[in-house]
């Protein structure tokens, strides 16, 4: 059984779980907006894929323009801001009154919007982006060659995550976001400007949105579409997490990223030493694109409110 | 989750073809637009233009393909002088959206209110799985220049239907067949977990008389493949063969570079890296092996016009889906220009049609009986060129056993 054993051997499971953990703190970059917003705002927004493709598509335009990884990431950031808070301006305001059906509708156009924007300004195709000189190398890690890249993306990651628990937990604003998810009207009531915390909230989500379509531009096609499958995961991961948690977003974007990577790795394997290989080839795949599914079921199940529920009163 | 599948949204009207570049184009190739129309029959005068409907996918991701092919047979038509064989033609576009639904619609609208007598183009086997029917049971005649699915090569083949691209076991036999002439002994095979990519892996393995360590399904349209190359990497296979078509492959090979690994064990692949995907992977892509049935340096004289008057026109080099839809409207030309434009006589048309009395792109070009095309696979490789990276043919590939397809198909 050549195949489990390679499979199994240590330094590919620290590998993997590596590329697990990567996948991860990129979901992270993505829940944390997209809880917050939902959380507080009890807002449905469908379209923070599309501000992740912008900021893919953002990053790639600036890098090229550039020529600096380093310009492109600080230009991407204010840019990223005016796009969020100009939608939100424009188009979600309005909407924060109405039903969640509604909210569904507007923002789902919202991503056709986006994609078909997308494909006039950058063409059909995908667009390029490469990653960048000093990080396109293979690192060493035990004996198995690992991209430098992936390494900095895991970096800058757990960066963010630990100035959002700074932000969250340490600050002024941190503790009206945390307030308003416990309780927004009281928040509202006691005179703190909510409208003013929604855009600054909707405009926070969509520069970690861009961040991560940043990280993600150099080792994935730049095209339009590319939000729908990183949104549906992330929308896994936040019902895991516990909507408007964003300690919970942390440890289920990590969760989900691991189990994803590991259960289409190791889960072909398992089945072949069980099954016969032709069955196996079927239901492997099959299997392990459903383990985070099945994940997230298992967690309603047990935990309705998610993993790290926000306490209401 | 339907409610995300956003792989086909959008306009096709917002498609708008470089015509100042196509017309100062024309100006300068009137001399080799001339040379084709000589061989067509002579000018017809105060004719009603020809109807011709084309359908492909316009928009979303399978967009530039479709794109691709349009542009290529309306070059062709403008290489004319707005005819084919003699015959003034219009075009009627219509985008299917990559939906099989939305396919059917247009072939009927094309069929019941625009009375079409010919439609071309198609880019995906399912929605030509769709159309193929109504489409040729209405004694339409359909060109299809890319989507070739087994079944209508096969048993379902049609009188009314030929092909100037393949069918689809076809590229993967010839990415088979290459693998065993490169004398890879241990082929590591990974394809998307679809009906096209098991089609490929058993495409692959009739021509690939090596071992196969292992095959590998992923998901449809997964964003990162660092796991799979991981366990790849660790299973140390001579070469590598992978079907990832469209933003699939940009995301596969990009990784697979970064991993340290294109260079290290080579890497095979059939219509994942080709003229739509290679603009986003540029150099990342160079050292990369593929089979291909056209690359843009193939050595003919209809292949060097035909580069250098789309290269001009559009302002990028022609792909796969443009060389077979250009060969596509050749085919029509010279079957038009034999019927003297009468397409009264189906019998007559067909036969015409079937002669392939034009110079294919692709070099030497005939039908079998079930009107797919035998001609030309190459292999072509990505190479640094002079404007950066190029698809670049190597060598002809020489498929020894092919799925025996006319054999199924009662048209004799």
């Amino acid at each position: 059984m050549r195949v489990p054993e390679t499979a199994l051997s240590l330094t590919l499971f620290v590998i993997q779980s590596l590329n697990g953990l990567q996948l991860g703190v990129l979901l992270f970059l993505m829940a944390a907006g997209l809880t917050l917003v939902f959380g507080i705002m009890n807002f449905v927004n469908l379209a923070h894929g599309s501000m992740y493709m912008m900021g893919a598509f953002f990053a790639a335009s600036l890098y090229q323009y550039t020529g600096s990884f380093l310009m492109a990431a600080l230009l991407l950031a204010p840019a990223m801001l005016a796009l969020g808070l100009a939608v939100e301006w424009v188009a979600l305001r309005k909407l924060y009154q109405r039903d969640h059906l509604d909210q569904v509708l507007a923002t789902f156009g919202l991503i056709l919007f986006f994609n078909e924007l997308a494909r006039i300004l950058w063409g059909p195709s995908p667009y390029y982006m490469e990653v960048p000189e000093f990080l396109s190398g293979a690192v060493d890690l035990f004996g198995i060659r690992y991209p430098a890249y992936r390494l900095l993306i895991i970096a800058a990651g757990l960066l963010v995550a630990l100035g959002c628990y700074v932000l969250i937990h340490r600050s002024r604003i941190g503790m009206l976001i945390r307030a308003g998810a416990t309780n927004r009207s009281m928040v509202g009531v006691l005179g703190v400007n909510i409208v003013l915390l929604n855009s600054l909230l909707f405009g926070l989500g969509a520069v970690l949105a861009g961040l991560a379509g940043l990280l993600a531009g150099p080792i994935m096609s730049v095209q339009a579409g590319m939000g729908e499958p990183i949104l549906i995961l992330t929308m896994v991961v936040i019902v895991i997490g516990g909507i408007g948690s964003i300690r919970g977003a942390f440890y289920a974007s990590l969760i989900v990223g691991v189990v994803d990577t590991l259960g289409r790795t190791l889960l072909p394997a398992l089945l072949r030493s069980v099954l016969e290989r032709s069955s196996a080839d079927i239901a492997g795949p099959a299997l392990a694109s459903m383990m985070i599914y099945l994940l997230m079921a298992v967690v309603l199940a047990i935990k309705p409110q998610g993993l790290f529920p926000v306490r209401n009163a | 989750m339907p409610l995300f599948d956003l792989k086909q949204t959008g306009d096709p009207m917002n498609f708008t073809p470089a015509a100042p570049a196509r017309r100062s184009f024309i100006r300068h190739s009137l001399a080799a637009a001339a040379l084709f129309a000589a061989l067509g029959a002579p000018a017809s005068h105060a004719q009603a233009p020809l109807k011709i409907g084309f359908i492909g996918t316009m928009s979303g991701p399978g967009g530039a393909l479709g794109q691709d092919q349009y542009d290529a047979f309306m070059l062709a038509i403008e290489q004319k002088g707005g005819k084919l064989g003699g015959v003034p033609v219009t075009v009627i576009r219509e985008d299917d959206q990559l939906k099989p639904d939305v396919g059917v619609q247009a072939a009927t609208k094309l069929l019941k209110s625009e009375n079409v007598a010919i439609i071309t183009g198609v880019t995906f086997s399912n929605v030509m799985m769709a159309i193929h029917k109504p489409i040729t049971e209405a004694k339409v005649f359909l060109i299809g220049s890319n989507a070739g699915p087994a079944p209508i090569a096969g048993k379902e083949c049609s009188p009314y239907f030929f092909s100037t691209s393949w069918d689809n076991d076809m590229l993967h036999e010839a990415g088979g067949q290459l693998a065993t002439d490169l004398g890879y002994k241990n082929m590591y095979v990974m394809a998307a977990n679809y009906q096209a990519g098991r089609d490929a892996v058993s495409g692959f393995k009739r021509d690939y008389t090596g071992k196969i360590i292992d095959e590998v399904y992923t998901q449809v349209n997964q964003p990162d493949y660092s796991a799979e190359i991981a366990q790849l990497q660790a299973a140390a296979p001579d070469a590598v063969y992978v079907f990832y078509p469209g933003g699939m492959s940009v995301n596969f090979v990009k990784q697979y570079r970064q991993a340290g690994l294109l260079g290290k064990i080579p890497l095979i692949s059939a219509a994942s890296i080709d003229g739509s995907t290679l603009p986003a992977l540029k150099s990342l892509a160079v050292g990369a092996i593929t089979s291909a049935p056209y690359a843009p340096n193939i050595d003919n004289p209809q292949n060097k016009q035909f580069v250098a008057a789309f290269t001009k026109a559009y302002k990028r080099v022609p792909s796969m889906y443009a060389a077979q839809s250009y060969d596509a409207a050749m085919l029509l030309d010279s079957a038009i220009a034999k019927v003297k434009g009468d397409l009264g006589n189906h019998d007559a048309f067909r036969a015409a049609l079937k002669a392939a009395d034009f110079q294919s792109v692709r070099g030497p070009f005939k039908f079998d009986t079930n009107h797919f095309p035998d001609a030309g696979f190459y292999r072509v490789d990505v190479v640094e060129g002079q404007d950066g990276a190029e698809l670049k043919a190597i060598s002809p590939i020489t498929i020894k056993t092919r799925a025996n397809f006319p054999a199924q198909c009662p048209m004799k």
